[in-house]
């Protein structure tokens, strides 16, 4: 698709937006609709129309393969983590309320270490996927 | 939403039948918004309808556009969606009217959640804090299947550092014209 100049430049224009987005639902999941799953899927959204429109082997400078691979394992580590890291603290596994000096506020952190370690996980999953599933053509 | 599912299974142009199965999402989408699921419409809109749509249309880059035409008989799916269907509708009929007051879940569980969650997380939303703190191990097990499925389907096609796999020749193109050559 090297040659549509009107797809070029819309999504060289909308990628960072998309990107924007996928960030806000990924932290505002706590006060409205969204969460690590839906952003992560938008993150990756945005990687993939790059993908589509300025060709995997780009797509793959910008997010190599050994990239999304540790990313991959990064999030489901994290989430686990923060899981081990409150046994160490004295709570139970995933109790978040030993994270931090109160109850809430570790709940807080809890949550949103948890929901970043989804939203990881998802957009590498997403992202490793169609790479995967569209570089089997050449 | 039905006219779209019989359109998915008469027709035989699987591109039609990807748009189509995106737009099934879409209304599925907005059924969810109706019942004031926000977070499950974000969802399906978000990977039903796009990411799901994205992932069939690149594999059918690969396979091929036409469905081929099936000879074996019709009947025994037909007899195995019926019965499944039954049951499930079976089971429905048990269950308290949609939006009942006195249903179990709006007894116990949904009051409690709606009074104690901003006590005992502090977030205003509350499906957040069930998704991640109250059944946090759930969400785990949730990210650890997506996990799985990137890890299988890297197994099952991907090609790192070269490696050759049986069934899955590098370049047919190519070999095919070492061949002739």
């Amino acid at each position: 698709m090297n040659n549509h100049s009107i797809l070029r430049v819309v999504s060289k224009f909308m990628i960072p937006f998309i990107l924007l987005f996928a960030l806000y639902v990924q932290f505002h999941g706590d006060f409205g609709p969204g969460g690590g799953f839906q952003a992560g899927v938008i993150f990756a959204a945005a990687f993939i129309l790059y993908g589509l429109i300025f060709g995997i082997e780009n797509a793959r400078k910008v997010l190599p393969a050994t990239t999304t691979r540790i990313l991959l394992a990064g999030g489901v580590l994290l989430y686990a983590g923060v899981g081990v890291f409150g046994l160490f603290m004295g709570g139970n596994y995933l109790d978040y309320s030993v994270l931090a000096s109160t109850a809430v506020g570790g709940q807080h952190m809890g949550i949103l270490l948890v929901e970043l370690g989804v939203g990881i996980t998802v957009a590498a999953t997403m992202v490793t996927i169609f790479f995967v599933f569209a570089g089997q053509d050449h | 939403m039905a006219t779209v599912a019989f359109g998915i299974l008469k027709l035989r142009n699987l591109f039609a039948v990807v748009i189509l199965s995106g737009i099934f999402s879409l209304l599925a989408a907005s059924l969810y918004v109706h019942l004031t699921a926000v977070d499950v419409a974000f969802t399906e809109a978000s990977v039903g309808a796009g990411i799901s749509t994205l992932l069939m249309l690149a594999t059918i880059a690969i396979t091929g556009e036409y469905e081929k035409k099936h000879t074996t008989g019709d009947f025994f799916p037909l007899l195995i969606v019926i019965v499944t269907g039954g049951a499930l509708i079976y089971g429905t009929l048990d269950m308290p009217l949609y939006g009942a007051a006195d249903a179990p879940s709006n007894l116990h569980l949904i009051p409690r959640f709606i009074e104690e969650s901003g006590k005992e997380i502090g977030i205003p939303n509350i499906v957040t804090s069930i998704l991640a703190s109250y059944r946090g191990h759930d969400t785990l097990g949730e990210t650890v299947v997506i996990f799985t499925a990137a890890i299988g389907v890297l197994v099952l096609l991907g090609r790192g550092r070269n490696r050759w796999r049986p069934g899955l020749p590098k370049k047919p193109s190519a070999k095919n014209e070492k061949e002739e050559v």
